[in-house]
């Protein structure tokens, strides 16, 4: 079958893999019909993921067919038609049973470099380095998805691909990152990233209560979907200072939620402190670059909460912990629950709440992922979201 | 009663170092008993001046040598004994030199003797520093692991010792051959195989195994694991403890290389192996690691690509 591979930095190929097969009695084997880009892609295309090995097939936003089950899967059928989240839960550990399926304790096969990392292990994720369980990704023709009794949602044939497609992550991650805001009446939320999630986290802030919000980033075609779609006031951060600007719009009181989409690969106006973290990142001295995390926490009003989910792989520096401590601000944060957000957003879904498919601005054959990677790294032809058909 | 495991075999006192150092010790005997008794005939027949300065260093040499010897045979810290004999070597080659030192006098005998010692007692210092150097250490670790299940049913899979290679990375199989005892066999370094039988030493349902290898185990070993409820129904806390009383030599060696660099971290993964077991039904495999994961494979992973399958003809 077909592929894409991670070849190293900046170098995906289109390649012949062998056909995925049945490792595990609750796998399933899926025909994959539509299959996208995400953000955090990016940060393997980058080089920012450690752990990862030439040959890697990528991917983890993708839906499709179920071809083949394993013996022990009983609620799902070969031709049934599945949505698949990107972290692997098994279902029955203590975490997955608290309904914190990102940080399932079984789905990392191999958590000893991850450990040392980050202290535990996180679940495994689909096509996301050996960090994370060395999972054979989406971006192919066929993919394994283990614990497919756990994942997988069924959709019926009167939704098409673009409009459910997204369930896998982006929507449910957007929809999380609101929602730990814990949002009440007349509360401004701040989203720093107007990407895919950032997009989402804005309509759901607004679906969860929010009497306004506002969309930071540099990308003007980004930040007129912000305002289009989203329905958010704008930042451009190259023209305006953001805290300022915050505090104005508020009347010095700062946005009572804080969400960063951005991730460890922001940019800062400014080319010295750009400079200064930018050399850093690529020595490696430090994993992430995060001005959108500090300017966030430095933004939010007193007593705030930080919803933090853009990825973030290792270590920052210059964190301002002070602001947190001394104005009680609150952060949250996490990979995206997936698995609990499907059913509650399919809803949505079907009522029209929700139509995600307005983030897509490509539609690719998978044979032309190399280039769908650069337009979206580049943010070249306005591009906000790659979904591929194999 | 089973948290103190404890190597059940006494290891053999000297090692294999101990043949080596008894031999050198007698042959220390042989050499430093007429340098004290005639130390003017010893020197003569080793063709070396019979000064009076002369005899006095023969007989010092002879004490040191017989001191040693005592110490060799004796066969307590062998590996210090033989580097002061091999030291002693060095200073006896300086002495010959000197008392050899116009050239009529030099004696080729016992030049070749001094050389040949000095070899012979370097080798034997280095073998028995490296022998000494696995023999005797004790590897003991330990992990724990939370699983989301009762511990009735912890301790019954694992009561159920032929189950045990289902999560254990290392072992091939457990079988049972008769009541309380098993007989264990273990992947060994290249390829090869260890067998060894082990009885139950402790056993209350619910709460502890303990178990011990059995006199004749060429790597004493012995294990217990205690199942605890974990607080407010979280599951049950499992308590492994391994400890191995690896032999000198190369079998020591490669002991403790498969189990000495990161103990801890191998019983880690064997009981994540397990929780996996008992919550999921099965060990978890993914594309980069199809087989499950061993510590020494974790950087050497495959990549994350399907496997070429082996079943002719499928999709």
């Amino acid at each position: 079958m077909k592929a894409v591979c991670w070849m190293g930095r900046n170098d995906v190929r289109v390649t012949d893999v062998p056909d995925p097969t049945i490792l595990n009695g609750r796998d399933a084997i899926v025909r994959v019909t539509s299959t996208a880009i995400c953000g955090s892609d990016l940060h393997l295309y980058d080089g920012y993921v450690p752990f990862m090995r030439k040959g890697d097939v990528l991917g983890h936003e993708f839906m499709g067919e179920v071809v083949e089950v394993g013996p022990d899967l009983r609620n799902l059928r070969v031709g049934d038609r599945v949505v698949v989240p990107f972290p692997i839960a098994c279902g029955n550990c203590g975490a997955c049973r608290s309904g914190l399926y990102s940080v399932c304790e079984n789905s990392n096969p191999n958590p000893g470099p991850v450990e040392k990392l980050m202290g535990h292990s996180p679940a495994g994720i689909f096509g996301y380095s050996h960090l994370l369980g060395g999972y054979a990704g989406g971006q192919a023709e066929y993919v394994r998805v283990p614990f497919a009794d756990i994942g997988p949602i069924r959709v019926d044939d009167s939704f098409p691909d673009d409009r459910v497609l997204f369930l896998s992550d982006i929507l449910p991650t957007g929809y999380m990152a609101a929602q730990m805001c814990e949002l009440r009446p007349g509360d401004v939320v701040a989203v720093w990233g107007a990407g895919p999630v950032g997009l989402f986290a804005m309509v759901s802030a607004y679906l969860l209560g929010a009497e306004r919000v506002i969309a930071i980033d540099r990308v003007p075609y980004r930040l007129r979907l912000a305002a289009s779609y989203a329905g958010a006031e704008t930042l451009d951060y190259e023209q305006v200072d953001v805290l300022d600007a915050l505090r104005d719009l508020t009347a010095g009181r700062g946005p009572d939620a804080c969400i960063d989409a951005a991730g460890m690969e922001a940019h800062h106006p400014s080319a010295v402190r750009y400079a200064y973290d930018r050399s850093k990142h690529a020595a490696r001295l430090e994993t992430d670059r995060p001005y959108a995390l500090r300017e966030a926490i430095l933004a939010c009003r007193n007593g705030g909460v930080v919803s933090v989910v853009g990825v973030y792989s290792g270590f920052i520096d210059k964190f301002p912990m002070g602001a947190v401590m001394n104005r009680s601000v609150t952060i949250r944060s996490g990979q995206c629950h997936v698995q609990r957000y499907l059913r509650p957003l399919l809803d949505r879904i079907r009522r029209g709440e929700i139509d995600p498919s307005f983030v897509i601005s490509h539609r690719l054959p998978l044979r032309e992922a190399p280039r769908g990677y650069e337009i979206f790294k580049h943010k070249q032809d306005e591009c906000t979201k790659v979904v591929m058909t194999p | 009663m089973t948290g103190d495991a404890r190597p059940t075999a006494a290891a053999e006192t000297a090692g294999p170092g101990g043949r080596w150092a008894r031999g050198l010790g007698w042959l220390s005997a042989g050499l430093g008993l007429p340098l004290v008794a005639v130390p003017g005939h010893t020197l003569r027949l080793l063709g070396l001046d019979d000064s009076a300065a002369a005899r006095a260093l023969a007989r010092f040499v002879g004490v040191r040598e017989l001191s040693q010897a005592v110490g060799l045979v004796r066969g307590r810290h062998p590996a210090g004994w033989m580097w002061s004999r091999a030291i002693g070597d060095a200073l006896d080659l300086a002495a010959i030199g000197y008392l050899g030192g116009r050239a009529e006098r030099r004696s080729p005998a016992a030049v070749a003797l001094a050389l040949g010692l000095t070899a012979t007692d370097l080798l034997a210092a280095v073998r028995v520093t490296r022998a000494a150097r696995t023999h005797g250490r004790i590897i003991r670790a330990g992990a724990s692991v939370t699983v989301n299940r009762s511990t009735t049913d912890a301790y019954r899979f694992w009561h159920d010792f032929e189950n045990l290679p289902r999560f254990m990375a290392h072992l091939r199989s457990v079988r049972i051959i008769r009541p309380g005892v098993t007989r264990w066999t273990a992947n060994a370094p290249a390829g090869r195989r260890m067998e060894w039988d082990a009885e139950v030493v402790a056993d209350r349902p619910d709460r502890v195994i303990a178990w011990r290898s059995l006199p004749g185990a060429r790597v004493p070993n012995s294990g217990s694991v205690r199942f605890t409820p974990a607080p407010g129904g979280r599951g049950t806390e499992v308590r492994v403890e391994l400890t191995y009383a690896p032999p000198g030599g190369r079998l020591g060696r490669a002991v403790a290389r498969l189990f000495g660099e990161e103990p801890a971290q191998q019983i880690r993964d064997d009981l994540r192996r397990f929780k996996q077991v008992l919550e999921t039904g099965e060990v978890v495999r993914s594309d980069g690691s199809p087989s499950g994961v061993s510590v020494h494979r974790q950087a050497l992973q495959r990549p994350a690509r399907p496997r070429v399958s082996t079943l002719a003809g499928e999709r």
